[in-house]
């Protein structure tokens, strides 16, 4: 579809406008869903986190609370920004972009069904790796540049986090990429392709609760958001944004949140296939969920795990994350390297041949 | 020019720029972000040439850990930046024949005399499911496994040795360490004791007069 607007537009513009313009309206395409998508995340999370502490949630704006999104991002625009003392304006303007950037660039590789992906590259997971790698400028920038010390404990220490992080979920991902022999996202979901036995979720399940907890703490969601520690670094990072800045960063949060969801969706969880495949009564009673149903079904569960842990865990403290990070996790991925390579070596179970 | 030649002309010009401001920039820490900008370019670059592995793997390690470290450093040092720059013009000849001089060295090595399209011929343009990945793994862990191997033991022994140099215990009296082992074994057991005890009826208190008012 793209090469065909690609085609006419190029029948009477320039060869490389032609391209931009393509490429401007496949990025739209992905990202405004997404920004939509993290808007009533929001009230999700407070919906849901509402009622798992028996009360209500927003029920104020629009009919049972769904235009609060809109009610906050009009807030949030109209409010006034605002720069403190001596800080770097330069660079105390540049933090959100940052930190925003990278969280919308991830999407370019990630397939939403069979062949819909706006650039299908032979490197899609340390395409994301890389990226991602990139947000914590957004972080550490904002910090320095605000010219306060909570904000700097807060960017110091989270920068220290999510680089440590990282770390085990890139040794997650190896093991993943040792399963399906190859880095792009496609292959990965279609070589999990017969039900719910042959996704990697049974041959990985440490590396799935690896993955799913350095998400966590790459997104600085609770119980490992001590990058905002509010009871003893007020708000982190961002305790000097207000309005829009402030938004951006959110914005960022969430983005990166999904993304997760869809990362783990598609590589543990078997991405848009659907788990009944080879089940005789189940795969003809659900034939009619599209691809992107099931994936959006999957992420959708992993989107409200997120929420559930929130609501659940206290914070933890920054040397016992640490402690967690390096002695535990990243341990267990190298065992579990070596423990796939032993799968691998033997041919085990649906998953190698 | 097509599309890719303006491309690559834009991310060089990017990556010249960025690296004179990495040297001319007076804030340390605007320094260390316009080197993380010619990390980027220079990966891109690399990701044109069709080896994306390698342009990806420098973003994720010198952009994603090693540049953040360096801003660590540098945004905690206390440094004067005027005393710093002080009498940065005088060594300026100086620093420029130098400059002058190892571009002439490089020029030599690496010019169209030894690197030329006439000597190395196009470069070969792959499909698009070649995979740079495989191009480079396949050879490092065959033709170059010891090499690689020993490479590999070799930064193990840096990181050891920096460990062990860093590392410092002081004596338990000047220090209070964390047994977060012990912490985490803890039950609530442990930490809450349960009483019974009888309950007690106080008396009301005799009403004040002064207080009544």
């Amino acid at each position: 579809m793209f090469d065909a607007i690609q085609a006419f537009l190029s029948s009477f513009l320039y060869d490389w406008l032609a391209i931009v313009i393509t490429l401007v309206i496949q990025a739209v395409m992905v990202i405004l869903p997404i920004m939509l998508t993290v808007a009533w995340l929001t009230y999700a999370e407070r919906k849901v986190i509402g009622y798992m502490q028996v009360r209500m949630g927003p029920n104020r704006v629009g009919p049972g609370g769904w235009l609060q999104p809109i009610a906050d991002a009009l807030k949030l625009m109209t409010k006034e920004v605002i720069f403190p003392q001596q800080s770097n304006k330069f660079l105390f303007i540049i933090a959100p972009v940052l930190a925003i950037a990278p969280a919308v660039a991830v999407w370019a590789v990630i397939p939403f069904s069979p062949e819909v992906v706006v650039s299908d590259i032979n490197a899609g997971i340390l395409y994301v790796l890389a990226v991602s790698s990139i947000l914590v400028y957004g972080t550490i920038i904002a910090g320095w540049a605000s010219n306060s010390k909570y904000a700097f404990l807060g960017a110091l220490r989270g920068s220290a986090q999510k680089i440590s992080y990282e770390i085990a979920m890139g040794f997650a991902l190896v093991t993943v990429l040792m399963i399906a022999g190859s880095m792009n996202l496609q292959e990965i979901v279609e070589g999990q392709q017969g039900g719910i036995l042959n996704w990697y979720l049974l041959p990985l399940l440490p590396m799935f609760v690896v993955y799913l907890l350095s998400g966590l703490a790459e997104t600085n969601r609770t119980p490992f958001d001590i990058i905002e520690g509010e009871a003893e670094i007020v708000a982190g990072f961002h305790v000097e944004y207000s309005g829009m800045t402030f938004g951006v960063f959110m914005l960022a949060e969430y983005a990166m949140m999904i993304l997760i969801s869809f990362m783990t969706a598609i590589m543990f969880l078997g991405g848009w296939l659907s788990p009944f495949e080879g089940v005789p009564v189940l795969e003809t009673l659900f034939a009619w969920v599209p691809a992107f149903g099931w994936l959006a079904f999957k992420v959708s569960f992993l989107l409200f795990v997120f929420l559930w842990l929130r609501a659940t865990f206290p914070r933890y403290r920054y040397d016992q994350l640490m402690r967690l990070g390096w002695k535990v996790l990243i341990p267990v991925t190298i065992v579990w390297v070596f423990v796939v390579g032993a799968m691998q070596y033997f041919q085990f179970g649906p998953w190698f041949n | 020019m097509t599309f890719e030649q303006f491309i690559f002309y834009l991310l060089a010009a990017m990556a010249v720029v960025s690296g004179l401001m990495v040297i001319t920039v007076k804030n340390p820490v605007k320094a260390a972000l316009w080197l993380v900008l010619t990390f980027i370019t220079t990966a891109a670059i690399w990701i044109i040439a069709q080896a994306e592995f390698l342009g990806l793997v420098l973003i994720l390690v010198y952009v994603g850990a090693v540049m953040v470290l360096f801003l660590f450093v540098v945004m905690m040092l206390d440094i004067n930046l005027a005393q710093l720059k002080e009498g940065f013009t005088r060594y300026l000849p100086l620093g420029a024949i130098a400059a002058a001089a190892t571009f002439g060295m490089m020029y030599m090595v690496l010019g169209p005399d030894h690197f030329g399209l006439e000597v190395t011929g196009a470069p070969v343009v792959h499909d698009a499911d070649y995979s740079n990945t495989k191009s480079i793994g396949v050879p490092l862990y065959t033709t170059h496994a010891y090499a690689f191997v020993l490479a590999a033991v070799l930064l193990l022994v840096g990181i050891v040795a920096a460990i062990a140099l860093t590392l410092r215990r002081r004596a338990p009296k000047e220090v209070l360490y964390q047994n977060i082992d012990k912490q985490v074994k803890t039950q609530a057991a442990d930490r809450l004791r349960m009483v019974k005890m009888d309950s007690v009826v106080e008396k009301s208190l005799p009403v004040n007069e002064e207080d009544s008012k």
